[in-house]
């Protein structure tokens, strides 16, 4: 039954034109002898609909990708599109809009705002976005209806990283950039995390792009990019990926 | 860092001076706004406390110098040997007699006649009271009848040198003088005309002749017309004006008095005052604000350093260690601010010095500042500040270092105060957050609310000035004294003379006037005063009451200017006593029909025909108020000039000028000065405030725009709550400011004027939008940070 959904999602965004292309994309910080290059020429494209985890080690490259793909930085060279619409020529408001009304992105480190309650963290997202659902319903698609009125100080870290997907998920974002949302939870919350973020894409179509360190989260992705020294080093379709109840690291 | 600052700090040998250094370097914009605050409050404590120290050390001296006299007693006429018995008065140390006569200038260039007077000077030698000191040329040499020395203010007006030659009429006679020399007085510090409010040096002139020379021109060989003594240290003022008045009563005279009662030394000893009153003020105000400030952004530099400071402490520094650490972050802000407000305060103190001699004529008025002064500046300041960085420094003694070394717990806003009020879901979250973040620190949101309010405060305390003299002019030029030329004669005379000057070219009207010295004795008090004798429906010059309708008394009755009735403690229906200190000086029982307040002089008005009755006299005059033609002015200026019964001429409209070209020029200067400095004050708060916000909040902020929220969005979460505190410290800063408006003009006022507390709408809406200006260009100079926000760094998301 799960099964049969998720390719259906996939078969329909598969429809129209991939969820990001990118070509030659590079990325240097620094000038002169402190210059590093993060990226070096990625190419890559991911279609629409899918769960993506990107693995790599520290300094690969991943947040850098990642970061460019969201719209919170600008390549120094090549460039990338979003569903066929060219993003590296477009301005600071373009990507603003672009951030706004199609990305949800999950931290590591929650990020919540502590002066407001979970349900107004949602909100928050969702007074500002196109086509956003109930703050209630997202709350719910995370397991934290009964929680809606507490302030981040309030929660452990598990549900504070529950409200922050809730956050991501609440404008049906079509594409879901979470980095390393696991890092900084046990494991068995990390599954529940991991559960909520299959459920969206499922659920709503979204393209799931994860980075993670643990490769064993691997499992339950479509596809698995492993990036080092900022290239592509493989990139593995997955035929058969298990729900993230049966992850354990 | 750049390598230069690098090694500026790298020279230092203590490892934590180092990072003290680079660390104030990085807040440097926000110390400067705190040093800046700091040196608006040593500015104005050096300017203040030291023109204060200045004027008070030159008008002692010079008056001490030029032995300015402590005593006047005038006399009709009375013969030298008259002054001899007065000697013997107890406590009397010198004693010096002289002609006194008031005299008409014909200035060329001046239709106006210029009011002045004339005073003589000891044939042989040196005036044993009141010298003069001379700024060009010579005395008179004995015997030499047609030289004068004249006032050096009005020799420059009129640019007079040596040798020039200068046209009076004295008592009737119009005499041609030659200068000779020209001098200063410690008599005519701020040279007035009787009942003037502000100086014009063109139109008074004071001329000192040989004695021989000044009795013959005004009748009074033989005889002086005044006598001025100086007092023993500790002699009793008022035992020697009793005793005065009582061996001179035979002369004519009207009455001795002090220098409480001198014109000049009343409006010297009037700035003096006011100046004690904004250096006691003002200056606290700063401090306080500046200790504030060191301590608000010590204490959000320390919360970012926890982990340093665990560190520090994990090493082994002492707690102490780590709060002198602190405490020399303050320190350096402090001597900054120490410098550049001892600097400014020392050029403006010089600037103002310069302005006061145009108007106070000091031989010399030097701007010096006393040690104590500067000592007194180091020692608040470094209090002030150092308070501040001490308070803030004590919580690191709390911290132990393990405890600082976890990272601190995300702010816990679910018992802040009001954060159920804060659930009221009208608001959008962004507003929501920014009421929630004023709710969770009230007490800083307090202080930046307190700050905002003093600044908005002293703008409108300040610009309330300008309000109070307008109404001043007002009150007194249209509704009191709506008169154009006021002329007094040179004695009484009856009513014919009238008739005379009615007549003269372009008088339109003319009302009369008769004064007459008295003394008014109520509950065991006295009080001298000049009674004046009004007509019934006078309709130029009158007492206005407070809705700014004249006031007359009934037949036989009185009214008072509160300054004379309040001293005595006399309300409308008492009997006062009033001893006429003239002619058959009568002594009579009236009653006080009314008090009013006047906000510029004093005023004692009777019917004119009542006072004449009392006085035995009947129909006379003393001078006269005129409504004129002002085509016809030159005409009449011309004829008064020539008039040989007229002693003085007063010109409204010139003192009306006059008194608004110095208004604004002096009150001016201030309001400017005032104004950047409570812009200061905006500044160092909110500038202080939004950066620290900004620190704290970057995280949230780029997290903010991260979720797909605009600049502009996200500048309002951060400048909302500035916005808002503005807002509400707006109408706090309007009261406060009408508060020290009140206290201003309670303190301010004297003997010479009241300041009404009026203030003008204009005058909030101004001080709100300097106020409203200072906060944005604050809030834009961190909306700038805003811009370049780096979303990557701030999510530390970096690979």
């Amino acid at each position: 039954m799960t099964r049969t959904r998720t390719t259906a999602a996939r078969r329909f965004r598969s429809d129209g034109p991939a969820c990001f292309e990118t070509r030659s994309l590079s990325r240097d910080f620094g000038e002169g002898p402190t210059r590093v290059r993060a990226l070096r020429g990625v190419d890559l494209t991911i279609p629409a609909g899918e769960v993506i985890v990107l693995l790599g080690a520290s300094g690969s490259g991943k947040s850098t990708l990642l970061n460019i793909l969201g719209g919170l930085d600008r390549a120094t060279d090549g460039d990338f599109k979003f569903r066929g619409r060219d993003m590296t020529q477009i301005s600071e408001t373009e990507l603003t809009r672009f951030r706004r009304d199609h990305v949800g992105f999950v931290f590591q480190f929650y990020n919540l705002m502590p002066s407001l309650t979970a349900q107004e963290n949602v909100e928050l997202v969702t007074e500002i976005a196109t086509h956003p659902m109930p703050a209630r319903d997202a709350l719910g698609l995370v397991d934290l209806t009964d929680r809606a009125d507490h302030f981040p100080s309030e929660m452990s870290g598990g549900e504070q990283q529950r409200v922050a997907i809730a956050r991501a998920i609440a404008k049906r974002p079509e594409v879901m950039l979470c980095d390393e949302p696991t890092g900084a939870l046990d494991s068995a919350t990390g599954v529940r995390v991991l559960q909520a973020l299959k459920r969206v894409n499922r659920e709503l179509g979204s393209t799931v792009l994860l980075i993670t360190h643990n490769a064993g989260v691997a499992a339950m992705a479509d596809r698995v990019i492993t990036l080092a020294d900022g290239q592509v080093r493989e990139e593995r379709v997955n035929d058969d990926p298990i729900d993230p109840e049966a992850l354990t690291w | 860092m750049s390598r230069g600052r690098r090694d500026m700090a790298a020279a230092l040998p203590a490892r934590l001076d180092r990072k003290m250094v680079r660390d104030l370097w990085a807040i440097r914009l926000q110390a400067l706004a705190i040093a800046l605050v700091v040196a608006a409050g040593v500015a104005v404590h050096v300017v203040a406390a030291g023109m204060l120290d200045s004027l008070q050390e030159t008008r002692d001296a010079y008056y001490d110098r030029y032995r300015f006299a402590d005593v006047w007693a005038p006399v009709v006429r009375a013969p030298d040997s008259a002054a001899e018995t007065l000697r013997d008065i107890p406590g009397i140390a010198s004693v010096q007699t002289r002609v006194r006569e008031a005299a008409l200038f014909n200035m060329p260039g001046l239709s106006a006649p210029a009011t002045g007077v004339m005073l003589s000077l000891p044939e042989a030698g040196l005036a044993a009271v009141n010298r003069i000191h001379l700024t060009a040329g010579r005395r008179p040499a004995t015997g030499e009848r047609d030289a004068i020395v004249l006032l050096d203010s009005f020799a420059r007006a009129h640019t007079l040198s040596i040798g020039d030659t200068v046209t009076a009429t004295v008592r009737g006679g119009r005499e041609q003088f030659r200068v000779v020399g020209t001098a200063l007085s410690p008599e005519y510090v701020y040279a007035i005309a009787p009942g003037q409010l502000v100086p014009d040096p063109r139109l008074f002139g004071v001329a000192w002749m040989g004695r021989d020379a000044l009795e013959q021109a005004a009748d009074a060989t033989g005889a002086f017309t005044e006598i001025a003594f100086t007092l023993q240290p500790g002699a009793s003022e008022p035992a020697i004006l009793d005793a005065l008045d009582r061996q001179l009563a035979p002369w004519g005279a009207p009455g001795a008095y002090g220098r409480d009662d001198h014109f000049s030394d009343a409006f010297v000893s009037s700035e003096i005052n006011q100046l004690d009153t904004m250096a006691s003020l003002l200056p606290p105000v700063f401090l306080i604000v500046a200790a504030f400030l060191v301590n608000v952004v010590l204490t959000r530099l320390i919360a970012m350093e926890r982990a340093q400071i665990g560190l520090l402490k994990a090493f082994g520094y002492s707690s102490r260690a780590v709060i002198t650490h602190y405490a020399k972050f303050a320190l350096v802000i402090g001597f900054v601010g120490l410098a550049l407000g001892l600097g400014g305060g020392v050029w403006l103190g010089r600037l103002m010095a310069a302005m006061y001699i145009e108007y106070y004529h000091f031989p010399f008025l030097l701007f010096d500042l006393p040690a104590s002064i500067y000592a007194s500046s180091v020692i608040v300041t470094l209090t002030a500040v150092g308070g501040g960085a001490v308070l803030a420094g004590l919580r690191t003694a709390r911290l132990s270092p393990a405890e600082a070394m976890r990272p601190s717990q995300p702010p816990d806003y679910s018992r802040a105060l009001g954060a159920t009020l804060a659930r009221w879901r009208r608001f959008d979250q962004q507003s929501r957050m920014i009421l929630r973040h004023v709710l969770r620190w009230p007490a800083r949101a307090a202080f930046t609310l307190a700050g905002i309010t003093v600044s908005g405060a002293l703008l409108v305390s300040s610009m309330y000035f300008l309000d109070a003299m307008d109404a001043m002019i007002d009150a007194h030029f249209n509704l009191a004294n709506r008169q154009d030329v006021s002329v007094t004669l040179v004695e009484p005379r009856s009513r014919a003379a009238l008739h005379e000057i009615a007549r003269l070219p372009g008088v339109l009207a003319a009302e009369p006037v008769r004064h007459a010295p008295a003394r008014l004795r109520f509950g065991g008090h006295e009080e001298r005063i000049a009674l004046t004798g009004s007509p019934q429906d006078a309709t130029l010059s009158r007492l206005i009451d407070s809705d700014g309708l004249p006031v007359m008394p009934p037949p036989g009755g009185l009214v008072l200017s509160r300054d004379i009735a309040t001293p005595l403690g006399l309300r409308p229906g008492n009997w006062v006593e009033v001893e006429i200190t003239e002619g058959h000086r009568p002594v009579l029982y009236l009653p006080v029909s009314n008090v009013v307040t006047t906000l510029i002089g004093s005023g004692a008005v009777i019917d004119i025909n009542d006072l004449n009755a009392l006085m035995g006299e009947s129909d006379m005059i003393t001078g006269a108020v005129l409504r004129i033609d002002p085509d016809r002015a030159d005409a009449l200026y011309t004829a008064l000039k020539e008039a040989p019964g007229v002693a003085e001429v007063g010109l409204q409209n010139e003192a009306r000028r006059r008194f608004q070209e110095i208004m604004d020029e002096v009150i001016g200067a201030s309001i400017f000065i005032y104004t950047v400095f409570a812009g200061l004050i905006a500044v160092g708060v909110v500038y202080n405030s939004v950066r620290i916000a900004f620190s704290e909040r970057e995280h949230e902020l780029a997290v903010l725009r991260v979720l797909g929220f605009s600049r502009g969005e996200v500048a309002y979460v951060l400048l909302g709550e500035i916005a808002l505190l503005t807002l509400l410290a707006l109408p706090l800063g309007a009261a406060l400011g009408a508060g020290l408006s009140w206290y201003f003009s309670q303190a301010m006022s004297s003997d010479l004027f009241r300041l009404p507390f009026i203030i003008d709408p204009s005058t909030f809406g101004y001080s709100a939008l300097v106020v409203v200006v200072v906060a944005l260009s604050s809030g834009l100079m961190v909306r700038a940070r805003l811009n370049r926000l780096d979303m990557v760094a701030a999510l530390k998301t970096g690979d």
